[in-house]
């Protein structure tokens, strides 16, 4: 196992080892200021501001239409993919805006990951070249064992290995919908990104397999910022550390209500309108 | 087939109640439109049929006489009444061949661009514009192929590559316009339309999270269509390609224009030649004996069958593509 970080950290990705370890202590890896997103002209999300903790798991929460979504896909730059999709604001990574003009977001997206809603494996590719298939893009890995390695290091760590070890030439689509958002998840973190962002991970998957993603997701903040999007308070309450509370203004752009600890958010709330929603009483 | 298989005897008595329900047989009309409309199904089979076995019985005189050597031989004699289909089977072959080497990156490279790059308010209009070349009748693209391409591809085209690459086989002999890379040129432009819609129809039914996958991982936008798009979707690719050949096999009317109709075999380009589809254009009006319309109904047969069998392979890759994206959604 060393000798793959070291690996990782020395030759592959010596940008990364730096930033990873800048990060140790609590302090915010990102921080989004004053940030607004439209569709074309519809405005989705306005005026967010707010600092995302190194190593903590972040959780969005709100009604259904507030721009939780929208929100996490301005974080690693898929929001402009959308057609139309357009912003204003800035988030700042290592104190660098990643909506610079000289940033590169396909250099960008290398290190925010990114797992969506519904799990989406490589139909095409076999398990072991989905979560390879990362690796390839970044041209660093040439040698078959050096990908062998960090493909097994990455179901690992998903808690996927023993599951699929058996059958890696089989295809990502042969697995049941909880294996293969753990396949997503094993596929983002084999690129060794420094935050993952979840867009409504387990939306799609039963009881079983959500607990599992669960504890994968404690596991993995140890070693990665994590912000998840989640329309299940009981899931926000259970992994995150940070919580943030989005909701639709009148004019049907979303804004950021309240931001804190989760504890704090959901037992303590300070705005009206979180009490509202955490206890049910719309939404 | 599969709703019934997945719900089980509860499905399955559903459909009984639908179908004592709407029985057609308690209805006297219901039974008169039924019977009618499965007459009118029955004719186009009917025709289909009869058209096979019309070009067989009366391919029977040529199939008699000269048995599987119709196939290899390479004479077209009236007069001494000795008739094969070897040059016209070689020139549909290498005209289509031409063809799909000419429009095939073309049409990929329209129907990437069309789907994932081009700005919106483009694609619609661009995508009207390329299937109106579909819509041209082949008579007005033969018309414009003898008078323009012809002149064009004498002079600029086969000179050059004469005078350049002149030791190759492929670019010998005189410099002619009409010919074989004539027809391909023309086939190409025919083929062209269908195939970009066809395969544009593929990658659309890529599913955008497919896209946005491999954007996370961070690849470039080229890396996602070699990557993402394009193995998602080959199945429905090939299919295109194969129903542009179809099309490209059977083309009569451009192709006889601009092909030169001599009945030789050459491995020069340059050199006029005939298709299968071009001689039976040429030759129906003077065939007088029995063999001779023979040989032309067999020609047809052979035609009948490449094409059937292109079309029939075309159109299970495609039912392939569809049955995929069912799966993914």
């Amino acid at each position: 196992m060393m000798t793959i970080n070291n690996l990782v950290n020395e030759n592959i990705l010596p940008k990364l080892e730096t930033t990873h370890n800048q990060h140790k202590d609590q302090k915010g890896i990102l921080e989004v200021q004053d940030l607004s997103a439209w569709y074309g002209n519809a405005l989705a999300i306005k005026h967010v501001s707010l600092t995302i903790k190194s190593r903590a798991i972040t959780s969005i929460i709100g009604p259904s239409g507030c721009g939780k979504s929208t929100f996490i896909r301005c974080l690693n730059r898929m929001h402009e993919v959308s057609h139309g999709g357009h912003v204003e604001g800035c988030v700042l990574l290592d104190d660098k805006d990643i909506y610079a003009r000289d940033v590169d977001p396909v250099v960008l997206r290398r290190r925010i990951g990114m797992v969506f809603q519904k799990p989406a494996p490589f139909p095409t590719m076999s398990i072991f070249d989905n979560v390879g298939a990362g690796l390839k893009l970044t041209r660093f890995f040439s040698k078959r064992w050096e990908i062998e390695e960090i493909v097994e290091k990455s179901l690992r760590r998903a808690a996927l290995w023993d599951e699929v070890k058996d059958k890696l030439n089989q295809s990502g689509a042969s697995l049941s919908g909880g294996q293969q958002q753990r396949l997503c998840i094993a596929r983002a973190i084999a690129v060794e990104p420094e935050i993952i962002l979840l867009d409504e991970p387990c939306s799609a998957l039963d009881p079983a397999s959500t607990l599992k993603i669960e504890d994968l997701m404690r596991n993995l903040a140890e070693q990665y910022t994590i912000v998840i999007v989640t329309h299940n308070m009981q899931q926000a309450a259970r992994v995150s550390d940070m919580a943030v509370f989005f909701m639709m203004a009148p004019d049907k752009a979303g804004e950021l209500v309240e931001y804190g600890s989760t504890s704090q958010i959901f037992t303590n709330p300070r705005e009206k309108r979180t009490e509202d929603y955490i206890t049910g009483r719309f939404g | 087939m599969r709703l019934i298989n997945d719900n089980g005897p509860e499905a399955k008595s559903l459909m009984k109640a639908r179908s004592w329900r709407y029985n057609p047989s308690t209805h006297f009309a219901d039974k008169i439109f039924s019977n009618s409309t499965l007459i009118f199904a029955m004719i186009i089979v009917g025709i289909l049929l009869s058209l096979v076995i019309v070009l067989a019985i009366n391919a029977m005189p040529a199939i008699n006489k000269f048995g599987f050597s119709f196939i290899g031989n390479s004479s077209w004699d009236a007069v001494r009444s000795v008739f094969g289909a070897l040059p016209a089977i070689f020139g549909t072959l290498l005209s289509s061949a031409i063809g799909l080497l000419i429009a095939v990156p073309l049409s990929l490279g329209a129907a990437i661009f069309l789907v994932e790059l081009a700005p919106l308010w483009l694609r619609g209009p661009a995508s009207f514009v390329i299937e109106m070349l579909a819509a041209i009748p082949s008579v007005i693209i033969g018309l414009w192929g003898l008078f323009v391409l012809v002149p064009f591809v004498r002079k600029p085209i086969e000179s050059w590559f004469g005078s350049k690459l002149g030791f190759l086989p492929l670019f010998q002999g005189p410099p002619f316009g009409v010919g074989f890379l004539a027809a391909g040129i023309i086939l190409a432009i025919m083929v062209l339309p269908i195939i970009t819609a066809m395969s544009r129809d593929a990658m659309r039914a890529v599913p955008d999270q497919q896209r946005e996958a491999m954007l996370a991982l961070g690849s470039t936008r080229w890396e996602m269509i070699r990557q993402s798009v394009l193995p998602n979707c080959r199945s429905g690719l090939v299919g295109a390609v194969i129903l542009g050949l179809g099309r490209a096999l059977g083309e009569t009317m451009a192709v006889t224009m601009v092909i030169g109709n001599s009945y030789t075999i050459s491995s020069s380009l340059f050199s006029p030649g005939s298709t299968i589809a071009s001689k039976i254009a040429n030759e129906f009006s003077e065939a007088s004996s029995g063999v001779f319309v023979g040989s032309l109904m067999e020609l047809a047969l052979i035609l009948f069958g490449i094409t059937l069998v292109v079309n029939v392979i075309a159109r299970v890759l495609l039912w392939r593509m569809t049955a995929v994206k069912g799966t993914m959604e």
